[in-house]
């Protein structure tokens, strides 16, 4: 699965699909499942279409027919969100995994 | 029009010392599909950095791999990752590891089974040789040993 054509194009491996979509949702929308699942299967019947190695599927779904200025910002400068403190980092970490111990 | 990342990455981390991209000019690796899709074993996996309970997260340069349990379900998982927007992917996994959809395949038909676990790890991996030599062949042994007959790898 690939929505980044150009760098796919570069590593050339034997089987792609592409979906021209924002990075981050190489298969859908969220909470979007009869979308997700139209995606997944054409990528699943890719592997029986693709004959010569090399090949890219393109898909045509498209992300939102009235508005395509996503193609001009997507990871573009501003686009990735400050990383946050390693402090912060930590400690979000830290709760996350004692959530999930204390459920055990 | 498909977006040109190579030159908006490059844009984006100009105060790095350049990525050498991976270019392959020699014809990809080829393996047939020996049978019909739905009565294959598909492996799932994602460079989108999900992580399963209390999984530890990843970190930079990471070339190490999480399994997650194909049925993990949505309050089972988590997203670290510091390459792309993660909003979407934590609100709804399948934006970038689609385990509810293939699940969903697999019952009606669709592929053979789904194979269990599905695994996980976090791209942006700066060093490809790390990818090809210490991931990769990792991955591979644990596709033979999971009998996977076809193997979907999502990026995020």
């Amino acid at each position: 699965m690939t929505s980044a054509l150009d760098i796919t194009r570069a590593v050339n491996p034997p089987r792609a699909v592409f979906l021209n979509f924002p990075l981050g949702h190489q298969t859908g929308r969220p909470h979007q499942p009869e979308l997700q699942r139209q995606i997944v299967r054409a990528a699943m019947r890719a592997f029986e279409t693709i004959e010569s190695p090399g090949t890219i599927v393109e898909l045509p779904y498209v992300w939102d027919a009235n508005d395509r200025r996503w193609e001009e910002t997507d990871y573009t400068e501003g686009f990735l969100p400050e990383r946050p403190a390693k402090e912060d980092a930590d400690t979000a970490e830290a709760a996350r995994r004692t959530r999930f111990a204390d459920a055990k | 029009m498909a977006v040109a990342y190579i030159p908006r990455t490059r844009e984006l981390y100009k105060a790095y010392t350049p990525y050498r991209w991976v270019v392959n000019t020699d014809a990809p690796p080829w393996t047939p599909l020996e049978k019909p899709i739905a009565r294959c074993r598909v492996a799932l996996m994602s460079s989108g950095g999900i992580l399963y309970r209390d999984q530890p997260r990843f970190h930079r340069e990471d070339a190490t791999y999480h399994m997650i349990p194909k049925n993990a379900t949505q309050a089972d998982l988590s997203v670290w990752h510091f390459g792309y927007r993660t909003e979407d992917a934590a609100s709804d996994h399948n934006c970038v590891f689609p385990l509810a959809r293939m699940r969903e395949l697999e019952a009606e038909g669709v592929i053979g089974g789904l194979a269990d676990p599905a695994y996980s790890f976090m791209g942006g991996i700066y060093s490809s040789r790390k990818v090809r030599d210490e991931l990769a062949p990792r991955i591979v042994d644990e596709l033979r040993r999971a009998h996977a007959d076809a193997f979907y790898l999502v990026p995020a």
